[in-house]
């Protein structure tokens, strides 16, 4: 019995990586063009500020070096192959291998996301909770429109507002950056990173929330006009201990599954996130790499965030898999 | 209106719909208001004036002045109308392509609905915003880049709801019957499947709209969006930053709460709608 599940859990995961592979064979395929197809010069952006001084036998030379002089088809083996082999090339702008660049701004980024991911999941699951459980009243109405109001708040703003109250007005923390300017880079303490941390984690948090309070909202009213908590109801079960007894695991899965769904959206709040507050991490370098013509970094980076995503919607669907007891009872009927 | 409503009120005694439609035109209204200003306002008032540079918000400046003493409610306003706008074209782009796509899916046999169906996960691996950056870098940034990068990225999900949709009416039987009687395609997706699923196409379209625009002042944020010299908030707010360590919040403030509330209006019309259709179609 036992042996089946696995096999098929495993068939399953199976199925998604060669439809993930499909997809980012495809993901590859159409952004090199895209990029290739690009108005803007990436020789240019390798030579930067250094215009004046390049003749044009020199720009064939670097052309020559980085094979832009090669056909469109040929770039692309070249790049795919280098790909499989797990080598992303050489970004233009930091002038060091893509994969290293992404690997160290990915470390920044986990931490902001997973922080800012925990944060907005626990406290929009109790704020879904305590809307849904006391459904009808001011409390419930304040964070529907709290939730409400968040979806139409652009991320940038709500991060400019922060920094504008805790950063200049209470000068709780530093204006921007990963860590402290003009400061050693082995001198800089943990205390500093996570200083320099929170005001972004508390940006994409504030925005997070909405998704996962209105989800929890529903479904716990769902859960509440059902029978088993009319019964309960009936019992005299209510407030927290009906919510603890009835109530928690039922609604608790959905969201776990909603959160890392919602891995989009988190990578592109981080995105915004540390653009305005300069922190050093994926989507800083993704915006760098648009503007600056940084072709391999760009593509890298489509790469890398696209796996970042199919984690995320594999974890989802696993986390149906492993942890719903129902999941295990239809399997064995 | 008045008769409308009067209609309305025959049909059903039920006082949700008036106050609803009540709601959506004052939304209307509101939105018309911004864009006219957008349109009338006096472009004199954000040519640079350096008299009245860095002024904090007065009753002669709304919201202030930035550091070249231009007016920042008049830049806001027009920032606004241009964002509606680019909104608008990007969300009948995206609803197009949603209804084309959606309808193909699920009329055109199942290996149209296998291929659709994998170009729209496609289009939502990749996290939205990066892929709105590629578009806009392979564009070159600008109106275009932005339009068109908007404009392929906002349709997937409706899709699906339309795909969803025109299964269950193509399964109806008065479409069948049509079918035996010899109808051509074309004739049922226009006369049966287009009129069943246009309240789900305006909704649809009326929740785009928030999406559409707050990624259009994000991706102009990064800078890769509109062009500088447009009145943008995106623009407004990416030019804030420099100012706002010296202290003038109402740079960043006042553009952004502005936009805030437009987008709060379009998802408050189009929840209306909803309201509106579920209700009489019930």
């Amino acid at each position: 019995m036992y042996k089946s599940k696995g096999r098929k859990l495993g068939l399953f995961i199976l199925m998604k990586g060669v439809r993930m592979a499909t997809l980012l064979v495809a993901i590859c395929f159409i952004s090199f063009l895209l990029v290739k197809n690009s108005p803007i010069d990436p020789i240019q952006a390798y030579i930067g500020a250094d215009m004046l001084k390049v003749g044009p036998e020199q720009r064939e030379k670097i052309a020559e070096y980085w094979g832009l002089d090669q056909p469109v088809m040929v770039q692309f083996l070249s790049w795919g192959s280098a790909v499989l082999k797990g080598d992303l090339g050489t970004s233009m702008i930091f002038r060091r291998p893509v994969s290293e660049i992404i690997g160290e701004r990915f470390l920044n980024s986990l931490v902001l996301m997973i922080a800012a991911w925990l944060l907005s999941g626990v406290i929009g699951f109790i704020m879904g909770v305590v809307a849904a459980m006391k459904k009808g009243t001011w409390i419930d109405r304040m964070i529907k429109w709290y939730c409400f109001t968040l979806a139409s708040t652009p991320t940038f703003w709500m991060g400019l507002l922060i920094l504008i109250v805790f950063a200049v007005w209470l000068g709780w923390f530093p204006v921007g950056m990963g860590v402290p300017a003009g400061v050693l880079s082995e001198n800089v303490t943990m205390v500093d990173r996570i200083q320099h941390l929170i005001l972004p984690v508390l940006t994409i948090s504030i925005l997070g929330v909405a998704n996962v309070a209105l989800h929890t909202r529903q479904k716990l009213i769902d859960v509440l006009a059902s029978d088993y908590v009319l019964f309960a109801r009936a019992r005299g079960e209510q407030g927290f201990v009906l919510f603890w007894r009835h109530g928690l695991r039922n609604v608790a899965l959905p969201a776990i599954t909603l959160q890392f769904a919602a891995f989009s959206e988190l990578f592109g709040g981080a995105v915004l996130a540390e653009q305005v507050f300069s922190y050093p991490g994926l989507g800083q370098a993704t915006v760098e790499a648009g503007l600056r013509g940084d072709v391999p970094l760009l593509l890298g980076l489509v790469i890398f965030s696209t796996i970042f995503v199919f984690v995320g919607n594999l974890l989802a669907d696993l986390s149906y898999h492993l942890l719903d007891p129902r999941m295990r009872e239809v399997r064995k009927l | 209106m008045i008769p409308s409503l009067k209609n309305a009120n025959k049909r059903s005694p039920l006082n949700l719909k008036q106050r609803t439609l009540f709601k959506i035109l004052i939304s209307i209204v509101f939105l018309a208001i911004v864009i006219l200003g957008g349109v009338l306002l006096d472009e004199g008032r954000i040519v640079t004036n350096l008299n009245e540079r860095n002024s904090a918000p007065s009753l002669k400046h709304l919201f202030g002045t930035d550091w070249l003493g231009r007016d920042m409610f008049t830049r806001t306003v027009m920032g606004l109308s241009l964002s509606i706008g680019v909104g608008l074209i990007g969300a009948i782009g995206s609803t197009l392509i949603a209804l084309f796509l959606g309808m193909a899916a699920a009329t055109m046999g199942k290996m149209a609905d296998r291929l659709i169906s994998w170009i729209i996960d496609l289009f939502l691996s990749v996290p939205h915003l990066v892929t709105l950056i590629l578009i806009a870098f392979t564009l070159g940034g600008g109106f275009k880049g932005i339009v068109i990068g908007l404009t392929l990225t906002h349709w997937p999900s409706l899709a699906r709801v339309i795909r969803a949709e025109v299964m269950q009416v193509r399964s109806a039987e008065f479409v069948q019957v049509s079918q035996k009687m010899g109808k051509s395609r074309w004739w049922i997706a226009l006369h049966h499947i287009l009129p069943h699923i246009a309240p789900q196409l305006l909704i649809g379209f009326m929740l785009l709209f928030p999406h559409v625009i707050l990624h259009e002042a994000a991706v102009t944020f990064l800078g890769l969006g509109l062009s500088p010299h447009e009145p943008a908030i995106g623009i407004i707010l990416s030019e804030s930053m420099k100012y706002l360590s010296s202290g003038m919040w109402w740079l960043a403030f006042f553009p952004g709460l502005c936009l805030l509330i437009v987008v709060r209006t379009f998802d408050q019309i189009g929840e209306n709608l909803r309201v509106l259709m579920t209700r009489t179609h019930d």
